[in-house]
């Protein structure tokens, strides 16, 4: 089965998020008032092969583990979306 | 006798050439070392130099820890060998495991390409041994990525066994507790975001990166038994 995985990768709470101080400061200047707690964050898809849903989540939590995201300065989430059988007719 | 200094460089390494001939100028025997050779040469001292290893794609020297030779590297640094990271190559060290903490963006967000003032709080490592506690460096800086952060835990550590070794005076891009440059427990890997290689001469502005090499060299040279 092929799994469609997001992985969202984001600064740890606590951790200073310059490019989202910056976009909190520029919005009042276009008029949106009011607007507080910008983060910017990265968003990885991935199709992942695996047997079972486990296996694909258990494999992407790997990845995040040793690459995706450095645990120091930044916190992941791991989504598994849609799973597709090799072979099936669209 | 000579030290010898091995610079590797990856895809995106931008400063090698500078910090060979600073360290040849120093009396170093020095050679480039390609990343994608798991093994190093006969080498007492491994620089990892600035730039954008691998394009800094994902996160800063993220994907470089995983180039063959940083196993290599690794095991030097384990076997008690010499390691400077100069700005990318600090990064790489932190991605690798090999010094503690991360670099992040910059406060403000900003590329900065300016001199710096560093103080030695630590003269008793490898890298500072010319210095003397409470001096002050001219060196300049050249990134974006320089806010180094670690847990407050770590820190706590870090700061019991005087491991940030160089503070800026004036803190440029909001690094937690001013932190410059830093080494591992040992003392034995060097990571620092200002670039002693572009100091080393009067007609540069500062010759005050000659005390940081310097001190790499003596250091080989006091403790490393005559080779002939």
């Amino acid at each position: 089965m092929t799994f469609s995985v997001v992985v969202n990768v984001m600064p740890k709470a606590g951790i200073s998020d310059p490019q989202g101080q910056t976009i909190e400061r520029a919005l009042p200047a276009l008029g949106y008032t009011g607007v507080n707690g910008v983060r910017v964050g990265k968003r990885i898809m991935l199709e992942i092969e695996a047997a079972t849903e486990d296996e694909a989540r258990a494999r992407a939590t790997e990845m995040c583990e040793r690459l995706l995201a450095n645990s120091v300065i930044e916190a992941y989430e791991v989504a598994i979306g849609e799973a597709r059988t090799e072979g099936a007719q669209a | 006798m000579r030290a010898r200094v091995g610079v590797v460089v990856f895809p995106g390494s931008n400063c090698e050439r500078d910090c060979v001939k600073s360290l040849s100028q120093l009396g170093a025997e020095t050679e480039l070392v390609w990343h994608d050779d798991p093994v190093l040469p006969e080498v007492d001292i491994v620089v990892l130099p600035g730039g954008f290893a691998h394009g800094d794609y994902l996160r800063t020297g993220a994907l470089a820890r995983f180039s063959p030779i940083m196993q290599a590297v690794t095991d030097h640094a384990e076997r008690g060998g010499l390691v400077l990271g100069v700005c990318n190559g600090f990064q790489v060290l932190c991605e690798a495991g090999l010094l503690p903490g991360a670099l992040h963006k910059n406060k403000g967000l900003k590329f900065m390409c300016k001199w710096t003032e560093l103080r030695v709080d630590n003269a008793a490592t490898p890298f500072t041994s010319r210095a003397s506690t409470g001096s002050v460096l001219k060196i300049p800086i050249n990134h974006f990525e320089g806010n180094w952060y670690c847990d407050p835990e770590t820190l706590q550590g870090m700061r019991e066994r005087d491991q940030i070794v160089l503070r800026y005076v004036d803190n440029p891009n909001g690094a937690l507790d001013d932190a410059a440059g830093i080494v591992n427990e040992n003392g034995n890997v060097f990571g620092l975001m200002p670039h002693p290689e572009r100091a080393c001469d009067e007609l540069l502005g500062s010759e005050d990166g000659i005390v940081l090499l310097g001190s790499a060299i003596d250091h080989v040279l006091k403790t490393t038994p005559a080779r002939v």
